[in-house]
């Protein structure tokens, strides 16, 4: 049985990204005086405090008002500072949506989200809490970078991309401790995607947590003489595109696994880029169109099927339909 | 189905302490939950559940008449599933099977699955705008329920919160009662501190609502303002309870660490002989029935 913990050998569990997130964003506020964050009530499990507590005269902690919070952040970007603004997912998009496209997509300014505990892997909490269906938000907004990555390493590194970029960036942060997938220092941009393991068969293109579930998966299927590409499709906009269409050339079919709603996350973009450039059948590994509930986080990947062996079945029907 | 005879005071005083119990071993067995919001809430569940103030009826928990109760601050569930438990929408066991796949006892409240929960909370600052629709629909109809919603006063800090306190004051629901479970604390830390909600009676009052405060831990006084509130008309009624956070458990008692912290098995123990000491196996006797 596979399980959110359970990973090959060779991968060790990192820190949570959200945790690498706050490291990250201590060392930019070091070196950058314009960064400036923001946090609802939750800057405890965002970690953001580590950044607050080193520099409390440009953290505030404005209590439970996500719109708020990204009004502010609007009004910082537009007198010329970076503000980072983070709560949960589930909060800063669901709750402060037009303000992110009033105040942040609209005038295309350099407002970076971060929104924490990012899909169902939050666990007992609940629905309220859980953010599935964040992405497809958060595209929805033009002109911003959309980036889950999938463990510390890369976490570190889009935090500091998303410093550098100018324009409006959603990072999603994740509860639990994720297994490291990459090797720093990591060769990092938004949009280009990161080959973890090579392959022929097929491509599962995966991102956050199931970037080392598709792992586990193709560990597995390579035991079977099948060998599966695995590429980290950290940004979902803009996507690469370029190694979507090689790998459908060189592979000809397609997983898709992300811990999100089916609509409108990872799956949809790949399969609406595919579609125009190199058609190939592919098969969804995500929540489908329903929520979720309260559970240990290994119990509901399982019930709701976002693991290694979801992953392996999804496998092996696209490729009866290849 | 009428509110049934109110028990004493001292009996209503056992079944807070048996609601904090239930409560306590539910986010135990989880290992996962919101102590400090759940204990300050007690007195005030109580009293609306087992005081003789909520019209309603386990047995058919859609019954149109019945009066509304909207727990806003939606974190602090297991007060109110540890009520309906012992008011029979759902045996006891079913509470210790908190935060668990495939139950019912969600972490937080959601409509339509479980008996008794009238609104899906948990994402703050929602629940009075619903208790709004309910007390608006209630007028519509002619029906004379009433509507009460339990916000936390971190909770207060959302936008939506004043925007259904100017709209109820407006419309002069009489029927809807909103009460504050004034702990003080939010889940990073001091509400005074984050962003301070001062001065909250002149805040409602300019809102045009009629505002009591209470201490939220004293049962016949929150009965006496849950009264006050049902008498008064013409205005909405704001009741201020003033609450210690993790209230009964010594070590929960203005100690933040537990807003969102399970208590070990241990402390659980301790907690628990804090509560009831010798008398527990006597209150459970006794039961809550009533
Ligand atoms: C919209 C929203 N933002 C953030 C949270 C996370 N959260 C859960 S409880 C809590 C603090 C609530 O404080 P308060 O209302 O005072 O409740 P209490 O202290 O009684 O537990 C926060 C910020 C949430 N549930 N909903």
């Amino acid at each position: 049985m596979t399980t959110l913990s359970t990973v090959p050998y060779t991968l060790k569990i990192g820190r949570a990204t959200r945790e690498a997130y706050g490291d990250a964003l201590l060392e930019l506020g070091r070196k950058n005086r314009d960064v400036v964050a923001i946090d609802a009530d939750l800057a405890k499990s965002t970690f953001s405090w580590t950044f607050g507590k080193h520099f409390p005269e440009r953290f505030f902690n404005i209590g439970i008002q996500e719109a708020n919070m990204v009004g502010i952040a609007s009004g910082l970007a537009s007198s010329g500072k970076i503000p980072f603004i983070s709560s949960f997912a589930a909060f800063a998009l669901c709750k402060g949506f037009d303000q992110l496209r009033m105040g942040a997509a609209y005038p295309h300014l350099n407002v970076k989200v971060a929104g924490s505990h990012g899909g169902i892997s939050i666990g007992e909490d609940g629905v309220s809490q859980q953010s599935v269906e964040d992405v497809a938000l958060a595209c929805a907004l033009p002109g911003f970078i959309v980036c889950i990555p999938a463990d510390e390493v890369s976490m570190t590194a889009a935090v500091h991309a998303a410093a550098a970029h100018q324009g409006p960036v959603y990072l999603r942060l994740g509860r639990p401790k994720a297994a490291v997938v990459h090797e720093a220092p990591l060769d990092f941009a938004f949009g280009r995607a990161i080959t973890v393991r090579e392959g022929d068969a097929l491509t599962i293109v995966a991102n956050g947590l199931l970037v080392a579930q598709a792992l586990v998966a193709a560990d597995r299927l390579a035991d079977r003489g099948i060998h599966a590409r695995v590429l980290d499709m950290h940004t979902v906009k803009p996507i690469d595109a370029e190694a979507l269409a090689r790998a459908s050339r060189e592979t000809g079919a397609f997983v898709v696994a992300e811990e999100h709603l089916h609509y409108g996350g990872l799956g949809s973009v790949v399969a609406a880029t595919l579609a125009r450039t190199t058609p190939a059948p592919i098969e969804f590994v995500d929540l489908g169109d329903r929520y979720a509930e309260s559970g240990k986080p290994d119990d509901l990947l399982r019930k709701y099927g976002m693991t290694a062996d979801a992953i392996i079945s999804a496998a092996e029907s696209v490729l009866r339909r290849r | 189905m009428p509110a049934t005879a109110s028990p004493s005071i001292e009996q209503l005083e056992s079944i807070a302490r048996t609601l904090r119990t239930h409560a306590l071993r539910a986010i135990a067995a989880a290992n996962s939950g919101h102590p400090g919001g759940s204990l300050s809430a007690a007195e005030i569940v109580t009293a609306l559940y087992f005081g003789g103030v909520l019209h309603h009826d386990p047995k058919n928990p859609e019954w149109p008449d019945r009066d509304r109760f909207i727990l806003s601050k939606g974190h602090g569930v297991p007060i109110l599933y540890a009520a309906l438990a012992e008011r029979g929408y759902f045996p006891v066991e079913e509470v210790m099977t908190l935060r668990q796949v495939n139950s019912r006892m969600q972490g937080h409240p959601v409509q339509g699955m479980t008996p008794g929960i009238e609104a899906s909370t948990g994402s703050l600052g929602q629940g009075l705008s619903i208790g709004i629709g309910h007390a608006i629909a209630g007028r519509l109809n002619g029906k004379h329920f009433r509507t009460y919603v339990v916000l936390g006063d971190g909770e207060c800090q959302e936008g939506q919160v004043w925007e259904a306190a100017m709209c109820a004051g407006n419309y002069e629901l009489d029927t809807l009662c909103a009460i504050i479970d004034y702990n003080r604390y939010q889940l990073d830390g001091a509400v005074e501190d984050i962003q301070s909600l001062e001065p909250m009676r002149d805040k409602f009052a300019a809102f045009k609502w009629n505002v009591l405060e209470t201490d939220g831990h004293d049962v016949q006084a929150v009965l006496e303002a849950l009264q006050a509130a049902q008498e008064h008309r013409g205005r909405p009624t704001c009741i201020i309870a003033h609450t210690v956070k993790g209230k009964g458990v010594s070590f929960m008692e203005h100690n933040n660490e537990f807003h969102g912290k399970a208590p070990t098995s241990e402390q659980l123990q301790v907690a628990l002989a804090q509560l009831h000491g010798s008398q527990e196996s006597g209150v459970r006797a006794q039961g809550v029935s009533g």
